[in-house]
């Protein structure tokens, strides 16, 4: 094994529901109902999907909801924002703890 | 990036027959016409002739990188008079409703109006399929008013509401053009709400996806052309980029011709199988040859009537019910929502 991650594994997904195949379906259910058309639209979902995607840093979750993107009409322009929406709360997450170290390094200091 | 025809470029997938020895190779996908005997759909019938499209020609004023005519500015091929007035002999004979006429771009040829003034004599409904650019170039100014005249369905290219993907796939400075063209068809009463002047939108993919929900991407258009152009249209038609041509190239340059007909072979609709245009269409190509849907019509595979099936000796009963000729490139039509001249059928 060169690498951990091929893209041809993405098409191998379905594998997960052979061992139990009972919670496979179940999972498969729930994602499909996620997905589909609700409170917020098709198109609106893929996009917070992308985003999440770059959040997770999942490599399969990004290539197939870049094509998801594209096929629900969204442009490059607004799926570089969506990304940019998982970075913010990243860094975000990141800098808030900064609370954090300046509560401890006040406990800690004079 | 300046886009020329293959045929300019004397490209090998210039020729059909490459385009298909290409287009034969499935790996990891069956064949369309195995597909369709395993859905117990194959082999496809006519229905009818609800639609009897003319193809003019190949010469266009755009070289679009997906266009599946190969057509631009270097293509000479143009239907003569004499195979145009075969056409309307075969035309009026029928009682078909509609004529639609496409190319290259359709107003080029110099029996475009022509053909427009006999159909609309005979009562029959028009639809001519518009590249917008044709609308403001000098030569032929009048003929957005001609158009309106002469009440012809104008069916507009517009891949995407964004100069960006539109200028990607249509080159640079067609979507200011075509925002100049439609706001020019919306003055003439073109979209307009009681004008019953109707101008229905093309969106097809700018790369090699699959488009949008027809319902959801036509809101899209309707919302963003309204605010930032004051535009408005009737419907929005979602179209598939069939993998031939042009396209086959694009795809296979960068590498996503696997990936795409995979794509496209696993999103086979048997709902979209069975509506496709085809079944009441018949195409006539600009040497009068009589086509079953202006794919096969660019990749040489007439109809299976005949050896030498012609406009000239159009049958329509037997044409009515002909098996239909098909190819892995269908697989473009019976993807997803399904895709036709008329946009999503499924």
């Amino acid at each position: 094994m060169d690498t951990y991650y091929h893209p041809q594994d993405l098409g191998k997904f379905s594998d997960m529901g052979k061992a139990n195949p009972e919670l496979w379906e179940k999972f498969m259910a729930y994602y499909g109902a996620v997905f589909a058309e609700g409170a917020l639209t098709a198109r609106e979902k893929a996009l917070i999907a992308l985003g999440v995607s770059h959040a997770v840093q999942c490599p399969y979750c990004i290539d197939a909801y870049t094509q998801a993107s594209l096929e629900q009409g969204s442009n490059i322009e607004e799926m570089t924002e969506a990304v940019h929406v998982a970075c913010a709360i990243r860094g975000g997450a990141s800098l808030v703890h900064g609370v954090q170290m300046r509560n401890v390094a006040g406990k800690l200091s004079m | 990036m300046v886009v020329r025809t293959l045929a300019f470029r004397g490209a090998a997938l210039a020729s059909s027959r490459t385009q298909l020895d290409t287009l034969a190779r499935p790996a990891g996908w069956p064949t369309f016409d195995d597909r369709m005997a395993a859905a117990g759909l194959g082999p496809l019938h006519a229905t009818g002739i609800d639609v009897f499209q003319i193809n003019v020609g190949k010469f266009c004023n755009q070289t679009c990188r997906h266009c599946h005519v190969d057509a631009g500015p270097d293509r000479k091929e143009q239907m003569s008079r004499e195979t145009a007035e075969h056409c309307m002999r075969a035309f009026a004979q029928t009682d078909i409703p509609t004529l639609d006429i496409t190319g290259g771009a359709p107003e080029l040829n110099e029996n475009f109006r022509w053909l427009v003034t006999e159909a609309r004599a005979l009562g029959r409904h028009v639809m001519d399929r518009c590249n917008l650019s044709i609308l403001l170039l000098k030569p032929q100014q009048g003929l957005a008013e001609f158009l309106a005249e002469h009440r012809v369905e104008v069916v507009a290219s517009l891949p995407y509401f964004r100069p960006t993907q539109a200028d990607a796939q249509r080159g640079e400075g067609i979507f200011d053009k075509s925002v100049e063209a439609l706001q020019k068809l919306n003055a003439l009463g073109y979209g307009r709400e009681g004008s019953g002047l109707v101008l229905n939108l093309v969106h097809n993919p700018v790369g090699a996806f699959l488009p949008p929900a027809q319902k959801s991407i036509e809101a899209q258009y309707r919302r963003e052309l309204a605010r930032q152009f004051d535009i408005t249209f009737n419907n929005l038609y979602t179209i598939t980029n069939m993998p031939i041509s042009r396209f086959l190239e694009f795809l296979l340059d960068s590498g996503n011709f696997e990936g795409y007909m995979e794509r496209i072979a696993n999103a086979f609709n048997p709902a979209a199988a069975q509506a496709v245009m085809c079944r009441n269409t018949i195409s006539v190509g600009w040497e009068g040859t009589l086509y079953d849907c202006d794919f096969n019509q660019m990749l040489e595979l007439p109809v299976s009537t005949g050896p030498a099936p012609h406009v000239r000796d159009f049958d329509a009963a037997a044409l009515a019910r002909r098996r239909i000729v098909t190819a892995n490139h269908c697989y473009g039509c019976t993807a997803g929502a399904g895709s036709s001249c008329g946009g999503a059928v499924a």
